[in-house]
């Protein structure tokens, strides 16, 4: 029998593959303050997808393609001290809003809702493989530069002092993002990837005394969110995507609970 | 004996801002050395210019053939999301090291296993300086380490930076808008204000001309403070 021949198997492996490579990159996205930053690069990945699907590549190129040029875009201006809230807010909000009349004008061949909040139970083995080989690819790229980027979360001149250079790491972070974002639309959708990524990083917190701690904390509730969204959708028939990020979300409340609770 | 570094006719602009122009300065091994300035007078940036994070617009800014610097930043952002314990932040960006005797140094010896976001400004500075030391720098920078300390904190903290002086070798290069501890601290000061004003030993520059426009005659009682609390020390 071939475990991979049932959608919700494939589905599973999808699921946990991205909670895999976003808690970490969530982790350190959450000790940069870069939160918003992600959220503008995945409503970026919507135009990406809109124009894939007008040239007939695959989807996951376009919003590779997108997220990594709005992650340069912004990167770009916060050197030359705009990135403000309110200038990412444009650039986030605009993105999703371009992207959507995008998706629109590209016809009737792609579902808005699909994008927006993800379709995991229509993952083939292809996607899978793609979903796998990102995750792959942002765990060697962080694994490989963790503590050069460590030192560039403590502040760039701390970094150069070091000989590390922190506009290198930042372009190392662009890339895991934009590969996160682009292998996790199809799990969890442009809107909610993001949560994907800071929310099991936040209900970590409390259980960790060291960084690498708390990267493997949300890496295990990124996974069982996973897997728990996908059994809740599976139960109530609701959407997939929105699911792991609500069992993501009550882990956070809980831990956070227990954290107060015990002082 | 070769400069630690070398800086000659550095000038910087930020947009179209000069922010410093003819700032030429050398720092040898084993001393000390202090700059003062007003705000805005380009303090941060000339230290920034010799780690590299800024591009001179003219001059040159010579470090010694594999200078190690030792940088302890005016303030780290800490999100209080990054657990992060003192050992594992010293063990950044190199692992291996004597965190021990790095803390020990910096008078810090109780802290290795303690939460960076638990500590106070004090510690905290003090735990930037012991990893500052576990680089084995040639050079230590210090961008005002002391802000936020209140003065008994921050003396004690320049004779820990003469105790590592003294132990290692290292040149140190400093900013510091407390001119009273300044004095008691370094070999030479360094009065900056866009440009060097003047230079020299501590005794010699409260009586230049430009260092009391800048800064008034009140700071010759600073040091005749330090004098008074030097001499009273020897006493003890």
């Amino acid at each position: 029998m071939d475990p991979l021949g049932s959608f919700l198997v494939r589905a599973a492996l999808a699921g946990v593959g991205v909670a895999l490579a976003a808690a970490p990159l969530g982790c350190v996205v959450a000790w940069r303050r870069m939160a918003f930053f992600g959220d503008a690069t995945a409503h970026a990945a919507i135009l990406g997808v809109a124009g894939a699907l007008t040239l007939a590549v695959a989807p996951v190129w376009g919003a590779l393609l997108a997220a990594l040029a709005m992650g340069a875009g912004v990167a770009w201006l916060s050197e030359r001290g705009w990135a403000a809230d309110t200038a990412l807010a444009v650039l986030s909000h605009g993105a999703l809003a371009v992207g959507l009349v995008a998706i629109s004008l590209v016809g009737v061949r792609v579902d808005p809702e699909a994008v927006l909040l993800g379709d995991v139970l229509a993952v083939s083995r292809g996607d899978l493989a793609v979903i796998w080989g990102g995750a792959a690819v942002v765990g060697a790229l962080l694994w490989w530069r963790w503590d050069r980027i460590l030192v560039a979360t403590l502040g760039d001149d701390l970094a150069r002092a070091s000989g590390v250079d922190p506009d290198r790491e930042r372009a190392a972070l662009t890339l895991a993002l934009a590969v996160v974002i682009a292998v996790g639309i199809e799990v969890v959708g442009a809107l909610l990837i993001a949560a994907l990524m800071v929310v099991p990083a936040a209900a970590a917190r409390p259980w960790a005394g060291t960084p690498e701690r708390m990267v493997a904390v949300a890496m295990g509730i990124g996974a069982t969110a996973a897997l728990a969204g996908l059994w809740g959708s599976w139960a109530w028939d609701v959407p997939t995507g929105p699911a792991m990020v609500c069992a993501a979300t009550g882990a956070f409340a809980a831990s956070a609970a227990w954290d107060r609770l015990r002082g | 004996m070769t400069p630690l570094v070398e800086i000659e006719r550095l000038a910087v602009r930020h947009g179209g801002t000069r922010v410093l122009h003819d700032v030429s300065l050398s720092v040898a091994p084993g001393e000390i050395v202090t700059i003062v300035g007003p705000n805005g007078s380009g303090k941060s940036t000339l230290l920034r210019a010799i780690i590299g994070a800024v591009t001179p617009d003219a001059g040159t800014v010579r470090r010694a053939d594999g200078l190690r610097i030792g940088y302890v930043p005016q303030k780290m952002p800490l999100d209080p999301s990054l657990p992060l314990t003192v050992r594992r932040f010293l063990s950044l960006p190199k692992r291996g090291g004597d965190a021990g005797r790095a803390l020990e140094e910096a008078g810090a010896a109780d802290l290795a296993e303690r939460q960076m976001t638990a500590l106070s400004g004090g510690q905290l500075q003090r735990v930037a300086l012991a990893r500052a030391l576990m680089e084995a720098p040639d050079l230590l920078l210090l961008d005002e380490a002391t802000q936020g300390l209140d003065q008994p904190g921050s003396a004690a903290f320049y004779k820990r930076i003469e105790a590592v002086r003294r132990e290692t070798g290292c040149g140190v290069l400093m900013v510091s808008h407390e001119l009273h501890v300044v004095m008691a601290a370094s070999d030479r000061v360094v009065c900056l204000n866009g440009h060097v004003c003047c230079e020299g030993t501590p005794n010699q520059i409260v009586d230049a001309p430009e260092w009391r426009a800048l800064f008034g005659t009140g700071t010759a009682g600073a040091l005749a403070l330090y004098r008074h609390q030097h001499t009273h020390e020897h006493h003890h």
